[in-house]
């Protein structure tokens, strides 16, 4: 597996993105510049000499030309109608989950023979060790975080006698959920007919795909979306008991007194409410100067206030984990601190366990990308803004696409899908480039954090370099019935948008339900409808909704509305 | 929304502010009378600004912004600080005049409500002064009686196996001491001195139960202990009484005790909880008596002279005046409060003479003369009543020759004095004599104050009556 991988980063936290696998950290990669220390270039260095003693120059000319060769026979291909006559299938996925099972759906439904790979269990990530058993954990903690706030259960008028868990039960909950799920994928692909081919997948060259130990299959089309594996820093040792990263932390093994975050990022943040919720105290450890680094200031600031300072956490920021042992002979784990500038030693925490949330780096060695002259940069697949991968000659490879984590651009499950879902398009003869700032993204906290779109610094920096004037909209959950009947006041909503159009740039929501009050922002961005335009929707009353229809009616547009309503606006 | 800053005047601690009664003098008129109180008023212009509680469930605020920088004048209304609560950021605005001399909490950094976060100068020339201050104090505020001063270290637990002796770590270089989150969160909030205690958690460490433990509180979470305060307190009518009803006589009528009754009530059933005991001493009184017509010109009264005493005795006796306030330490105050029981319109209540030790025989009297006229326009200050030490009553004056009372809770002794009157002495030679005689009678909380303790403070303190030139000095 892939966590030798161990890219450069020490860092934990990210700066961009995004990902409700609890990712996030992924683009810190590419961002690179502070989180890369010397030792690990070094590696990097190694790397690329590694790869470029595979290539030989005469093996690059025989890519080439081999490429060169099946491009005429795909196009002969395609004036067939798309019947495959000299492929065994049309389009094979390499990897079963969130993305590759999005993609093989979209496929089916455009009548593509579809054949998906999977090395390991279907359901990636996301399913089996990512965002579905922690919502399990999250939708644990978000009751017992209500039944032991006696105040709030007092407001409500009802006496509740101490709250208290099952641990074993609390984790069963979380894995048949996973099985649940998996099972559900399952069927639904061989039900609408894809052949789930068991083994690791390589592509031996183009348009050819080796899986298991010696099966060859030929495809028109090829996908990439192996995704990824926790990304364990250097010098961190996971022992799987007492430090461990989140696939270990979904099992629950046990509930440490005293846990050490390393990334204050999604994923560390969700297990942080799954773990102060079941008694444990927490620090976060943070390269960063500040925490949940990546979410729009004003709303990391305000969630900083309810999920982490009244909570039995503390923290550390501006510094890496050097070295992280984990307990044994009657010794805690230790975390090595060393200052995120300097390197200056910083101290010594002595805790019960270490969750390292660092971040996921992708898992595509043994991809044989070499074979076709790709080679990786840091472990994530170069594409285009159409998926396509690109060669090491800044080319596109035809007919070889790489979507999800494995390339990158937006470590989030549901991107992967929509990128699976926007090759799909391509290949069936139709252009598509996915608009990404159309992309949600939630982390399943107490109360929960959504957001789509820029943060209010990407936005000002983006209205200073193409002159336009950016706006801010705020509303407060303290104003929403819903909110105030459910005794859930706290939350706040925020919308970034230009006055002059109307068009939303980003919308941050941190309150109760904000996950799934995001909707109708992205589906806003995704459609380009405009704000004068949203004004005139309709929101059931009372309900949560109505906290945008309030963000969206506060917003003070100089456009005149730019449709009729109802009318649907072609993006 | 902007919030009113609340400053006090800081009660104790450093000899700086050594007096606590300027904030109702009006300046000009102490500038015209002596020298000596000038400076003295000017001292005690320096105000602590501190943290205000935001909200009913705010325990400690950040500090986000400081508006105003050290130096800046500031006038009433103004906004000087952002304060982050657990609800919001707001403006917190000064309610009075002056410079802003010292920023004890800066940016970033976290007090617990009612700590001190910065100084507020009345004047230029006492900036200098608050920065000294500011530096002396720290973060850490002493003015407010805490739940837990920070004891010193405490002996080790002589139950349990001891792991290791503490002693022995602190040999060895500086101590790792580590403590859980949530730990910390908890000391910093109640004031409990880390660095002092011994953690019973996972490898040594401090656990929130060692905190609460030392802070003396109930290992439940709970809205944090309010400062003890001796009186004024809206406490609940007090206790019933019990179960048992006593048989109605008819005609009586009953009048329920006012605020200042319900909380003496509530503090004497309270002190039923303390083990105390009682130690007398005759005190002879001559030469008292003879000082005592020598300054009562000069404004100097019997209670200032027996407070003066009093504090001088107990600054040799540091353990009387120490408090035990969870049952397992002692907490030595710095600094040596007389508070004096004062009866007031069907009501009791004792001012407090700061740093009594400290201040001289004039002064001394001039402020109990100040306090007292406040006490009666129900003017006190909490800080005016509820810092007290050591506690002194005097019935004296109404005959009585001996007395017994009852200790407040939160500290450690209270002396009864009875009136002085001529004894028939015989001495070691044979000879008869009169000589005056007072009886004084001290109550201790035997937790942490000793029978040898106690006559050895009174003896002490017999000597310095005997031989008052010292009082003057």
């Amino acid at each position: 597996m892939q966590s030798s991988l161990s890219l450069s980063l020490s860092s934990s936290s990210s700066i961009v993105t995004r990902s409700d696998r609890k990712v996030l950290q992924g683009n810190t990669f590419f961002a690179g510049k502070c989180s890369i220390t010397p030792r690990s270039l070094r590696f990097c260095g190694l790397r690329s000499e590694v790869y470029g003693l595979q290539y030989s120059n005469s093996a690059r000319l025989v890519a080439a030309s081999l490429n060169r060769r099946h491009l005429k026979k795909v196009s002969a291909a395609l004036s067939d109608n798309g019947t495959p006559s000299k492929f065994d299938y049309d389009l094979v996925i390499i990897g079963a989950g969130v993305g590759g099972h999005g993609a093989a759906l979209h496929a089916v439904e455009k009548g593509l023979k579809t054949a998906i790979i999977e090395g390991d269990v279907i359901g990636g990530t996301c399913v089996n060790r990512g965002c579905v058993p922690s919502k399990a954990l999250l939708a644990v903690s978000g009751r017992m975080r209500e039944l032991q706030n006696e105040h709030h259960m007092k407001a409500f008028g009802l006496q509740v006698a101490a709250a208290g868990y099952d641990r074993q039960a609390v984790s069963d909950h979380a894995n048949n959920l996973a099985s649940k799920i998996r099972s559900n994928l399952t069927n639904s692909l061989k039900a609408l007919g894809v052949d789930i081919l068991t083994g690791a997948g390589t592509v031996v060259g183009p348009q050819k795909v080796k899986y298991g130990t010696d099966n060859v299959i030929t495809a028109r089309d090829i996908i990439i979306a192996t995704g990824s594996v926790p990304f364990v820093p250097k010098g961190i040792e996971v022992d799987g008991k007492t430090v461990i990263t989140s696939d270990h932390a979904l099992k629950l093994e046990f509930v440490p007194d005293w846990i050490a975050i390393v990334g204050s990022g999604y994923i560390g943040l969700e297990f942080s409410d799954v773990y102060t919720a079941l008694g444990s105290e927490v620090t976060f450890v943070e390269a960063l100067d500040q925490l949940m680094p990546g979410f729009d200031p004003e709303i990391g600031k305000l969630a900083q206030r309810v999920l982490i300072n009244p909570r039995k956490i503390d923290y550390h920021t501006g510094v890496f984990a050097s070295k992280i042992t984990p307990a044994k002979d009657g010794k805690p784990v230790t975390i090595e601190l060393i200052d995120a500038k300097t390197k200056e030693p910083k101290g010594t925490l002595e805790v019960d366990a270490a969750l390292i949330a660092t971040g996921r780096a992708p898992y595509t060695s043994g991809l044989g990308l070499e074979n076709i002259n790709v080679e990786t940069q840091r472990g994530f697949v170069p594409v285009d803004e159409r998926m396509r991968v690109i060669d090491t000659n800044g080319k596109s490879v035809p007919h070889l696409y790489c979507i999800g984590d494995a390339n990158g651009k937006m470590m989030l499950a549901h991107a992967a899908s929509a990128q699976g879902i926007s090759v799909v398009e391509q290949v069936c003869g139709k252009d598509h480039v996915l608009n990404h700032s159309s992309i949600p993204a939630a982390c399943f906290t107490h109360p929960e954090i959504s957001m789509v779109g820029l943060t209010e610094p990407q936005a000002r920096e983006k209205a200073e370099k193409e002159g336009f004037e950016v706006s801010v909209a705020k509303t407060s959950f303290k104003a929403n019935t819903k909110a105030l009947a459910e005794n859930e006041g706290e939350g706040l909503a925020k919308l970034i948008y230009r006055p002059d159009n109307g068009e939303i740039l980003g919308v941050h929501i941190f309150g109760l339900h904000a996950a799934d009050l995001i909707h109708e922002a992205s589906n806003a961005i995704a459609m380009g409808t405009r704000i004068q335009d949203l004004k005139f929707a309709v929101h059931a009353h009372p309900t949560l909704s109505e906290v945008l229809d309030e963000l969206f009616k506060s917003a003070k547009v100089k456009a005149d509305v730019s449709s009729p309503v109802g009318e649907p606006v072609a993006a | 929304m902007a919030s009113l800053l609340q400053s006090r005047v800081p009660s104790s601690s450093s000899s700086l502010s050594s007096s606590s009664s300027g904030i109702q003098w009006r300046p000009s008129a102490a500038l015209s009378s002596r020298p000596r109180r000038r400076i003295f008023t000017v001292q005690a212009k320096i105000r602590e600004i501190f943290m205000p509680a935001l909200s009913s469930t705010m325990t400690e605020g950040k500090i986000v912004s400081w508006i105003k920088s050290e130096g800046d004048v500031l006038s009433k209304g103004e906004s000087v600080v952002v304060v982050e609560s657990d609800k919001a950021d707001m403006d917190v605005e000064t309610f009075y005049d002056g410079i802003l001399a010292a920023i004890v909490v800066g940016e970033g950094e976290v007090a617990p409500v009612g700590a001190p976060i910065g100084l507020l100068a009345e004047t230029e020339d006492e900036i200098a002064e608050a920065k000294a201050k500011a530096k002396s104090t720290g973060s850490s505020s002493q003015s407010v009686p805490p739940p837990a001063a920070s004891p010193p270290p405490p002996p080790p637990p002589p139950v349990s196996a001891a792991p290791l002796t503490p002693a022995a770590k602190v040999a060895d270089g500086p101590r790792k001491i580590v403590a859980t989150p949530y730990a910390k969160k908890l000391a910093k909030q109640h004031k409990v001195d880390i660095n002092s205690l011994v953690g019973t958690g996972n490898f040594g460490r401090i656990t929130p139960a060692d905190i609460e433990a030392a802070a003396g509180i109930p290992p439940k979470k709970s809205a944090p202990v309010a400062s003890v305060t001796l009186a004024a307190e809206t406490a609940a009518p007090a206790p019933k009484a019990s179960a048992t009803t006593f048989p109605e006589i008819p005609g009586s009528t009953v009048v329920p005790f006012t605020t200042m009754q319900s909380a003496v009530s509530k503090n004497m059933v309270e002190s039923l909880s303390v083990p105390t005991f009682r130690v007398g001493y005759p005190v002879a009184t001559d030469a008292l008596d003879a000082l005592y017509e020598k300054v009562k010109p000069k404004g100097v009264t019997m209670t200032a002279l027996l407070a003066k005493a009093a504090a001088m005795a107990l600054a040799q006796h540091p353990v009387v005046n120490s408090t035990c306030k969870d049952g397992k330490s002692f907490t030595y105050n710095c600094s040596i409060n007389i508070a004096v029981a004062v009866a007031i319109n069907g009501g009791l209540i004792t001012p407090v003479l700061q740093d009594a030790d400290k201040l001289d025989l004039y002064l001394l009297s001039k402020k109990w003369k100040e306090l007292v006229e406040k006490a009666r326009a129900k003017q006190l200050q909490p800080n005016d009543y509820n810092s007290g030490t050591f506690t002194l009553s005097n019935l004296g004056m109404f005959g009585v020759d001996k007395f017994d009372a009852i200790l407040p809770p939160g500290q450690g002794a209270i002396m009864a004095v009875g009136a002085s009157k001529p004894t028939v002495v015989a001495d070691a030679d044979g000879f008869f004599s009169v000589k005056s005689k007072m009886l004084v009678n001290v109550t201790a909380d035997h937790r942490i104050i000793y029978g040898a303790d106690l006559a050895a403070f009174l003896q002490t303190f017999s000597k310095i009556v005997e031989n008052p030139e010292s009082l003057t000095m």
